[in-house]
């Protein structure tokens, strides 16, 4: 229960706004009640489509961040298909690109912690003498 | 020292002959200039429109990768206008020989290109070409 997904769907621009946070909360009860969690609901806004969707010009574009198993996001998935606003969606599975980056990201930082050894010889080593 | 040379200079053209000229065949390749030391030579960029054939400019302004200079590592589908500096006016992808992003770059700016045309942020196809 591992996996961490990003769900992207666009939703009809006319849809009021109580509807879209109504639709949000249907999902994240599914969500829940299927031993998954969400992790972060962010609403784009309108945009306009690149091309026409279903007669539309724009949508309003939502972004859901969920933890869960895959049979969670099939069920989403089905529900999303059947939901009428929902015009498009796509999901796509992140935690191994984010383990990527945060591994690039470890390895930068432990690089800027310690400084590449310079090649250049040690100055003022003098270990002869041991104060007292 | 002078027969080594002329040794290195004559078997320059050819292969190096397995170590029966040179004294020393594990001698660091530091102490000679490149040639000889391999068997397959770079090619030489010899400055714009120096190729081999008069028409086409084969090495032209080095381009380097935009990722690996700006040390971009996440190229998401969502970020439109990063993406969209790779898209043709057509829509479609330009080929790396031409934006000069390296080969691991290019397949995840390309995989994430086709995302965000499935998501309609941008298009199969924009103005005909």
């Amino acid at each position: 229960m591992n996996r961490t997904y990003e769900l992207m769907f666009i939703v009809r621009p006319d849809m009021v706004e109580e509807e879209q946070d109504k639709l949000i909360s249907t999902l994240e009860t599914a969500v829940t009640s299927s031993g998954g969690n969400v992790k972060s609901v962010e609403k784009m806004g309108k945009r306009r489509l690149a091309y026409i969707v279903r007669r539309f010009h724009d949508g309003i574009f939502v972004l859901l961040t969920v933890e869960g198993s895959g049979g969670l996001i099939h069920e989403l998935e089905r529900r999303l298909r059947v939901t009428e606003p929902v015009i498009k969606f796509i999901t796509v599975r992140i935690d191994e690109e984010q383990k990527r980056l945060d591994k690039i990201k470890a390895i930068r930082d432990a690089k800027r912690k310690t400084p590449p050894p310079a090649p250049v010889t040690e100055t003022g080593g003098e270990t002869a003498e041991v104060t007292a | 020292m002078a027969e080594e040379i002329r040794a290195a200079a004559a078997s320059s053209g050819g292969e190096r002959p397995a170590g029966g000229d040179r004294p020393s065949g594990d001698r660091p390749s530091g102490d000679r200039p490149s040639f000889g030391d391999r068997e397959r030579r770079p090619p030489r960029p010899g400055g714009p429109g120096g190729g081999r054939e008069g028409g086409r400019k084969y090495f032209r302004r080095k381009k380097v990768c935009k990722f690996c200079v700006e040390k971009i590592e996440a190229i998401n589908y969502k970020d439109v206008r990063l993406l969209a500096q790779f898209v043709a006016e057509s829509g479609k992808i330009v080929p790396r020989r031409l934006t000069g992003v390296c080969t691991p770059h290019q397949r995840r700016l390309s995989l994430a290109i086709k995302q965000a045309r499935n998501i309609a942020l941008l298009p199969f196809a924009g103005r005909a070409s």
